[in-house]
């Protein structure tokens, strides 16, 4: 046991010598949750269109003047014909063009019925369709107004109630995710080298003939940078707090108890990465090019698991990321508490002793 | 010339002999480039629906029909009171809730119009609205539906101004999403192989002690990052190319503008986030600092890139932050040759300034490498 107390000594003694690692490790995921936290958001704002009115009436200059007044859209450019919409859309400048057609407020008052274009760049589907529907819902509207004397019978209207997130802020989405994103990588990737640099510096073989047992020095090794991340979880929470208004409707308690399963469980898995490279560099491709996109792209972060193909929602279930962002949202967002996230918490915990056994047998492997 | 050519064999033969890397470098990107691109998509397909119907007439089950109907809403629950509803949508079974109330269809007849309870779950704010739009729109079918087959009033009847709208969908009819995020996820894939190669390169060898036997041989410096860095230069475009040729094996994302150029930008491009590796590598002492570095800036680029999230709805300062991304301007261009057929000078702008920052970028790291020695 005091051999054992040793080693993690020595352990931390290592970590914080190295004061540019150290603020390199603490530095980072505080500019990366800040910069993303006010950056990253998918709702539409300010989209730039253009304008093609071959009308040029009063009913159009109305519809115009609707648009602009909306904060989703900028009107960037007036155009005078069809064949300017190609260059401006291959130039990239705006994304989708209005074209009225011709006496749209004639037609509009004889036959009750005019026609506007929406041609959209859809190299971006998404935007795409959104901007479709925005300029829908404002013409929707812009119709209502002229449709005030006439009542229309029979009429189902939808009254919607947008629980957990009222205002739609995409932030509530974002700070979990980023959240998530750093605590992984960052606890993974510690670990991940911290045995095969001592490989690869040839200090492994000191470590390997002393008498401490493997499952010793791989707590050992790890001990110290739970404490780390620790440390970076509690002000990532404070910052999404603070900063960002997250709320915490759930107990606080049970949050930090969850992010310590988590870190715990990223730092087994790179452990596991280590004692599998032989290098280095191999530990750090493995962790950075292996986990980086796979959890960015399979937890939930951005994209919605529910709508991808059903054999890639079966692979996001063993990415532990997935799980922990279920947790936090439900903690931090729902108010939920243990008998609600029990199963997410116990794949937590079997994904975490899975990794611990592996690394301990495959480091066995290379005693012999 | 001659030293080069050794240098270049020389670290050729190093990576090549570290049988460990080949499938990091080679097989994991573009494994990850055919899997993951099916991830990465926005569309909301597959929401679970429930509803609680309290009315339980020949009314209310025709509007929970439209609902069966269609293909956005997949997973039907009925319950029996709203209290499990809500539980259910806090375990995050359900995603939409229609609540019909009592006495509906008697209501709707006396009353000729009547609203409906509708509860989303709403964390995923863009989600929920495009489910709020589905739901609306179903509900307006409906209504038509309502006065024609149920209480037998023609639409003529009403004659109300109609304003029309024609959505065209220019260079991606399908809204594939698949076209857009593919040649992106390819971008990401080459620059993180090339950044992280290069960013580890010299600092290893620093790291283990023979940068400073190169120091003392009588090679040139700029000898000596060129023959660092052109393999990975090959690297980058050589993965650029199978990758190419996978995106449009097997995802059919076409190509509509010109190879050529394509090529000709990313020579540069490389350029760039090689300059920027050595940067690094000249910045740190050892392999975990540079490759935390690395890491700080690859996130920061990826998800500032325009790639998932839109550049425009970001923040003014964000959006100037965004022009120092590379990933950005090699997104944008990729995008633009292959789906939309962009031409040479459609691009040019942003190939100027890229290749404005591949000489800074580089030149800086000349320069620092000079100092360190």
């Amino acid at each position: 046991m005091k051999r054992f107390k040793g080693f993690i000594k020595k352990e931390f003694y290592h970590i914080f010598r190295d004061r540019r690692s150290l603020f390199i490790l603490f530095g980072m995921p505080i500019a990366q949750i800040l910069l993303f936290g006010f950056a990253i958001t998918n709702e539409i704002n300010n989209v730039d269109i253009a304008i093609l009115d071959h009308s040029k009436d009063a009913t159009t200059e109305e519809i115009i003047n609707k648009i602009a007044a909306s904060k989703y859209f900028s009107i960037k450019q007036i155009i005078e014909k069809e064949s300017d919409i190609e260059s401006i859309f291959k130039k990239g400048k705006v994304k989708a063009v209005l074209n009225f057609e011709k006496d749209f407020s004639k037609n509009l008052i004889k036959e009750n019925k005019g026609t506007i274009q929406i041609i959209t760049d859809a190299t971006d589907p998404n935007t795409a369709n959104t901007i479709t529907n925005f300029i829908g819902a404002i013409l929707q509207n812009y119709q209502k107004d002229l449709n005030k004397d006439i009542t229309i019978v029979y009429q189902l209207i939808p009254e919607s109630r947008m629980v957990y997130n009222p205002e739609l802020k995409s932030v509530y989405m974002f700070v979990p995710g980023v959240m998530t994103i750093i605590l992984m990588l960052v606890s993974a990737m510690m670990t991940s080298i911290s045995i095969t640099r001592e490989k690869e510096l040839g200090t492994m073989e000191i470590l390997l003939v002393s008498p401490l047992k493997p499952f010793q020095v791989i707590i050992g090794k790890v001990f110290p940078y739970i404490f780390l991340s620790i440390i970076n979880a509690v002000v990532i929470v404070l910052l999404s707090i603070f900063i960002f208004k997250m709320p915490v409707q759930g107990s606080l308690f049970l949050l930090g108890l969850e992010s310590v399963l988590f870190i715990i469980s990223s730092l087994a898995l790179g452990i596991l990465i280590s004692t599998i490279s032989a290098s280095q560099q191999t530990a750090m491709m493995i962790s950075l090019m292996g986990l980086m996109l796979p959890v960015i792209l399979l937890s939930g972060f951005i994209f919605p698991i529910s709508s991808m193909p059903l054999p890639l929602q079966i692979i996001s279930n063993i990415i532990p990321a997935k799980w922990f962002i279920i947790i936090l949202k439900g903690i931090m967002l729902k108010g939920v508490g243990m008998t609600f996230i029990w199963k997410e918490t116990l794949i937590l915990l079997g994904m975490t002793a899975f990794f611990i056994v592996l690394s301990v047998k495959k480091y066995k492997i290379r005693l012999e | 010339m001659k030293t080069i050519l050794y240098i270049i064999q020389k670290e050729f033969k190093q990576i090549f002999r570290n049988k460990g890397m080949l499938p990091i470098i080679f097989v994991l990107p573009l494994l990850q480039l055919i899997i993951l691109s099916n991830a990465a998509t926005f569309e909301v397909k597959n929401i679970k629906f429930g509803y609680i119907d309290n009315d339980r007439t020949s009314t209310s089950r025709a509007l929970i029909e439209q609902f069966n109907a269609s293909t956005y809403f997949n997973v039907l629950t009925d319950f029996p009171s709203e209290a499990l509803a809500s539980s259910a949508m806090l375990q995050g079974e359900v995603d939409v809730v229609l609540e019909i109330p009592q006495y509906f269809e008697r209501d709707l007849q006396k009353e000729k119009h009547h609203s409906l309870g509708v509860t989303i779950n709403a964390i995923d704010g863009a989600a929920a609205g495009v489910e709020n739009v589905y739901v609306t729109q179903i509900i307006q079918r409906f209504n038509k539906q309502l006065k024609v087959d149920l209480f037998q009033i023609s639409d003529k009847q009403i004659q109300p101004v109609n304003i029309e709208t024609i959505p065209l969908f220019w260079y991606n009819e399908t809204l594939n999403y698949k076209t857009f995020m593919v040649p992106g996820i390819l971008v990401l894939l080459v620059t993180m192989i090339t950044l992280f190669l290069s960013g580890m390169n010299i600092v290893r060898e620093k790291e283990i002690g023979t940068l400073e036997q190169i120091n003392v041989t009588p090679i040139k410096k700029s000898q000596f990052i060129i023959g660092k860095l052109f393999p990975f230069w090959v690297i980058g475009m050589g993965l650029l190319t199978i990758g190419l040729i996978l995106v449009k094996l097997i995802f059919n994302v076409p190509m509509v503008g010109s190879l050529l150029l394509l090529y000709g930008y990313t020579s540069i491009y490389i350029l760039v986030i090689l300059g920027m590796g050595l940067f690094i590598s000249n910045f740190t002492d050892t392999q975990q600092q540079a490759m935390f570095i690395a890491w700080f800036f690859v996130v920061i680029f990826i998800l500032m890139s325009g790639l998932f999230t839109p550049i425009e709805s970001m923040p003014k300062w964000a959006q100037i932050l965004t022009e120092f991304n590379p990933i950005k301007y090699f997104v944008e261009i990729i995008r633009m040759v292959m789906l939309k057929g962009s031409g040479f000078k459609n691009i040019l702008p942003l190939a100027v300034k890229t290749l404005a920052y591949a000489i800074v970028m580089n030149g800086l790291a000349v320069w620092s490498y000079k100092k360190t020695n």
